[in-house]
């Protein structure tokens, strides 16, 4: 897959969802398929690669320059293992005990040798970044050795102007043999040069079944009078934006800025309503579970934890509910990545290919119930947590990724700052 | 009723002598202090809030308020969140540096303020005053606007001269306002025995406006392990504890 | 010897305040200068500013941010009354009599600054969550429709602003209210005055050295403050520093940022010292 199959853009042109079929839609259950039929989208290229192919639209992502192969060899030859590892990511994102320490990590150290210092420090990607884009640009050391950030334009402001280190696929031999093939060799980072998977997750629609009584289906809901105040939408310029262009019946990656305009004042008609109780990054969760809020755009593992018993690991509200709108949902990849000027990059590039071990990735993702990058994991699932091994939105099915949408992906600076200007401007009222 | 003119509150109480009414003694009696008691209770609030109901560690991942029993139990388990460890030590750590060097600096220029007049007296009060009052989301900025001009990279060294800069002042003024009662014969006393002006200092003068630099030393020290607006837009990747918690809960 | 003592002697101060005068000259006039120079460049992170005096940026970030900016000076006004309001009488009463237990009281006053800043507005959101411990049990009992919040509401913000820095007003009234000499009150008494015209024409006017302190020391944070409109407010009670944070630190539009910050900084410093001219400095300055 070095070079993503380049989209058909006319066929995307026909995936707007003319009315009388959203009118059919809210009708009868919807069927995964009867997107697809209508769309004339997936057929042909299902599957999270050709989603993920969309992403090559733009190409932006690829405008990096290769560094010659001599260069990154020599660079890693002078590396060497240090023992520690500063390791920057989200919270919720990996396994955890009773003590609040991670059993991975625990294993990673016996294993390696290699001491962790794991900051939960990304609340979201445009909190985080940041915070380290201005040290990068002086070339100065982050802090951070390894780093989870989410494909699109969030990874693209470290790729595009260089602010990553090539990695050395000599020492990703875990990585090689157990990766999904879906999710190598992405179109965001051809030959997985700079960035391997670390979770992919899906948005969708997280609500409280004792405070709704009724089913929630579309995203729309989400602008029901009803639930006036307490709705919650995602701050960040990624989640909400796309996921209310494909709520319109749009591919983010054809739209237009017109449509955009668009978008952004629907979302800005229900804003002077009242409707948003608040922009929310990762603490949109505590408002749910606190009854700040009884609906809300939501990451899907972070549902499925908060429905967990807190035996089980989880935050014990059962009453949660995680759905995919059926206009369509949005698929993301977080991904480890070494700043440039990173102090230990072999402990970093070490940890990146340990995860990858199929029974570190079963454990972690029976827990954090995220989508893994780990086929094998399904399998070891199987055999001991059956009903997580058997989650859609853990393991999906080709068929599920038929509906689901990588975020837009940009031609270049200008489309960035036009989206960030338009969408920008509702959540910075 | 004593008329002699006196600070001790309880000669005081019956201001207004023998035309107080009925209705002004109850007020003095029972609604001020009650009412007192509220406020000083709904400042506190917050404090009965995280005692009572623990700063809750809800399951291993996870730091909130929330009910879960009466317990301490975060208390103990707040140590093995290793963010919230490193946030606290990083806290810790800016606080002592920058108390130090906020402390000398700012009694040196109180001493100054206190003992001479000079030209540019005026000036240097003025500065402190337009610290003090200045909003923080403006130092903050301001501070980031330098660093980012001339490249600095942010991180703890950017927090400690954010602490300094906001606690020199305080500390100048804190230690000033305890000079007041300082009487200058002890130390001219000194010097007439022959101590030299150095000596001066740390036998007399030093020990006499001790406290006066422990306030104001404890002030900076305060102020900066509560820092978080200034701190925020200095720090970089660099986590104090004000910071984690915000990004935590 | 002597020659060479008055010399050290006018040499002294200079000396003493030197490197704190320094440090405050190179990290907090120099860098509002500086702002102002950031904020007239045009580019973006990438690829670098250049000075290039855009002064339109100016009535660009007035115009985006008005609701912002009037809010601030609404909240931060509206938290400054209240403030005032409901620590007047409490500092009166310590003031006049607190006794024995003035330590105490004073002590408790300021105890809240032990628990940090952020810690206690994150405490209210939980007290006032909207099943919390307070209205979840109003709701309950039925005393409150199911649907009710008080958080994400502009008063939420406004009372988290006068709660964190009420004892920024409390203080300051005290140290006034305590230095009122007791004698030109008593003599009031003396005089028939009633306890309304004593505390009207005495009290009163003798702690609005305090008042104004205390008011400048509210007022200027609480407009400033960001914490509080996003922990407490909603989508719709965002201030002047939510826009200032976010345009810095996460939009990375250096100029828009240092844009507003200098018109905040400059209506709150002409302000300041049109109020401290009025005043004198030196009788604010006792209070800080």
């Amino acid at each position: 897959m070095k070079d993503p199959e380049p989209l058909d853009v006319s066929k995307l042109d026909s995936i707007r969802i003319d009315p009388a079929l959203w009118r059919g839609l809210t009708q009868r259950r919807f069927s995964r398929r009867d997107l697809l039929k209508y769309t004339g989208y997936g057929a042909g290229s299902a599957g999270l690669a050709a989603f993920l192919a969309a992403c090559g639209v733009s190409g932006t992502a690829t405008k990096h320059t290769t560094p010659p192969v001599s260069a990154v060899e020599a660079f890693w030859k002078k590396q060497h293992k240090t023992g520690t590892l500063n390791f920057a990511n989200w919270p919720d994102y990996i396994d955890k005990d009773d003590n609040g320490n991670s059993p991975t990590l625990l294993k990673f150290t016996q294993q390696t040798g290699i001491k962790v210092s794991y900051h939960e420090v990304i609340a979201d990607n445009e909190v985080f970044l940041p915070k380290v884009l201005p040290a990068l640009q002086a070339g100065q050391d982050t802090g951070y050795d390894l780093m989870v950030i989410t494909n699109g334009d969030p990874l693209d402001e470290l790729l595009k102007p260089g602010y990553l280190i090539p990695l050395d696929h000599s020492y990703l031999k875990t990585f090689e043999q157990y990766a999904n093939p879906k999710i190598k060799n992405p179109p965001y980072d051809p030959g997985n040069q700079y960035t391997v998977a670390w979770q992919s997750g899906l948005t969708g629609i997280g609500w409280n079944s004792k405070k709704i009584k009724r089913p929630i289906t579309t995203f729309f809901d989400l602008f029901d009078p009803a639930f006036k105040g307490k709705v919650g939408f995602f701050e960040n310029l990624q989640d909400y934006p796309n996921a209310i262009l494909v709520a319109m019946g749009l591919n983010p990656q054809t739209s237009t800025q017109d449509e955009w305009k668009k978008a952004a004042d629907m979302v800005l008609e229900q804003f002077n309503k009242g409707q948003f109780r608040h922009f929310y990054n990762n603490n949109y969760i505590d408002a749910l579970e606190n009854g700040d809020i009884w609906i809300t755009q939501a990451w899907s593992g972070d549902i499925q934890i908060a429905q967990l018993s807190v035996a089980d690991g989880g935050d014990g509200y059962p009453e949660m509910r995680f759905v995919i709108p059926k206009e369509g949902g949005l698929i993301w990849t977080d991904n480890m990545c070494i700043p440039q000027h990173a102090q230990h990059p072999v402990d970093a590039i070490m940890m990146m290919d340990f995860v990858y071990q199929p029974q570190v990735a079963a454990e972690m993702t029976d827990y954090i119930q995220y989508i893994s990058p780990v086929p094998a994991a399904q399998q070891i699932l199987q055999g001991s947590d059956p009903a997580v091994a058997n989650n859609h939105e853990v393991f999906p099915t080709t068929d599920d990724l038929a509906h689901w949408f990588p975020y837009k992906v940009f031609k270049d600076n200008a489309e960035t700052e036009a989206w960030k200007t338009i969408f920008g401007a509702v959540t910075n009222q | 009723m004593s008329i002699v003119a006196t600070r001790d509150a309880s000669l005081v109480e019956g201001w207004g002598g023998p035309k107080q009414t009925r209705k002004q003694r109850r007020l003095r009696r029972f609604v001020l202090p009650i009412y007192s008691a509220l406020v000083i209770l709904y400042l506190l609030t917050p404090i009965f809030i995280i005692v009572l109901y623990g700063f809750n560690q809800t399951s291993p991942k996870k730091v909130a308020f929330r009910w879960g029993g009466f317990t301490l139990r975060w208390y103990r388990k707040a140590f093995v969140l290793s963010g919230l460890t490193a946030a606290f030590k990083n806290s810790l750590m800016i606080a002592a540096i920058s108390t130090i060097i906020a402390t000398i600096l700012g009694t040196l220029v109180a001493l100054a303020l206190f003992r001479y007049r000079y030209r540019g007296k005026g000036a240097t009060e003025g500065i402190l005053f337009a610290n003090i009052a200045a909003p923080e989301i403006v130092l903050g900025a301001s501070l980031l606007s330098l660093f980012v001009l001339f490249g600095v990279p942010r991180g703890i060294r950017t927090i400690i001269i954010a602490h300094v800069m906001f606690n020199i002042a305080y500390v100048a003024v804190t230690v000033r306002a305890r000079m007041a009662g300082f009487d200058r014969a002890i130390e001219e006393a000194a010097q007439d025995l022959g101590a030299n002006p150095l000596q001066t200092f740390i036998r007399v003068t030093l020990p006499l406006i001790f406290p006066g630099i422990l306030a104001g030393a404890l002030l900076a020290f305060a102020l900066s392990i509560d820092d978080f607006i200034i701190t925020n837009f200095v720090s970089g990747a660099v986590e104090t504890f004000p910071i984690w918690v915000y990004g935590a809960v | 010897m002597s020659g060479n003592d008055r010399l050290g002697r006018r040499a002294a101060p200079y000396l003493l305040t030197m490197p704190g005068m320094l440090w405050l000259v190179a990290f907090f006039l120099a860098p509002l200068v500086l702002m102002v120079t950031l904020s007239t460049q045009t580019g973006n992170l990438l690829d670098g500013f250049r000075q290039t005096w855009h002064f339109g940026i100016y009535p660009q970030v007035i115009w985006q941010y008005q609701h912002q900016f009037l809010r601030s000076f609404e909240y931060g006004g509206a938290a400054t009354i209240i403030a005032l309001v409901v620590s007047y009488p409490l500092a009166y009463w310590i003031a006049f009599h607190g006794g024995r237990r003035k330590t105490t009281l004073l002590f408790l006053l300021i105890l809240p600054f032990f628990v940090s800043f952020v810690i206690r507005t994150l405490a209210w959101q939980f007290i006032l969550a909207d099943d919390g411990i307070v209205l979840g049990a109003l709701k309950r009992w039925h005393l409150l429709p199911s649907g009710y919040h008080a958080l994400a509401t502009s008063t939420a913000v406004i009372s988290g602003l006068a709660y964190n820095f009420l004892p920024f007003m409390a203080l300051p009234l005290y140290v006034s209210l305590e230095r009122i000499d007791r004698s030109v009150v008593e003599a009031a008494g003396d005089l028939y005055a009633s306890g309304r015209d004593v505390f009207l024409r005495v009290i009163l006017p003798l702690s609005l050295p305090g008042v104004f302190a205390g008011g400048l020391l509210t007022f200027v944070p609480a407009t400033g403050d960001y914490v509080n409109a996003d922990v407490l407010g909603g989508t719709r009670n965002n201030m002047v520093g939510n826009a200032i944070q976010r345009e810095y630190l996460e939009f990375f539009h250096y100029p828009a940022g240092a844009a507003m910050s200098t018109i905040l900084m400059v209506l709150l410093l002409v302000g300041i010292f049109a109020y401290a001219r009025a005043l004198g400095t030196r009788s604010i300055q006792e209070y800080v």
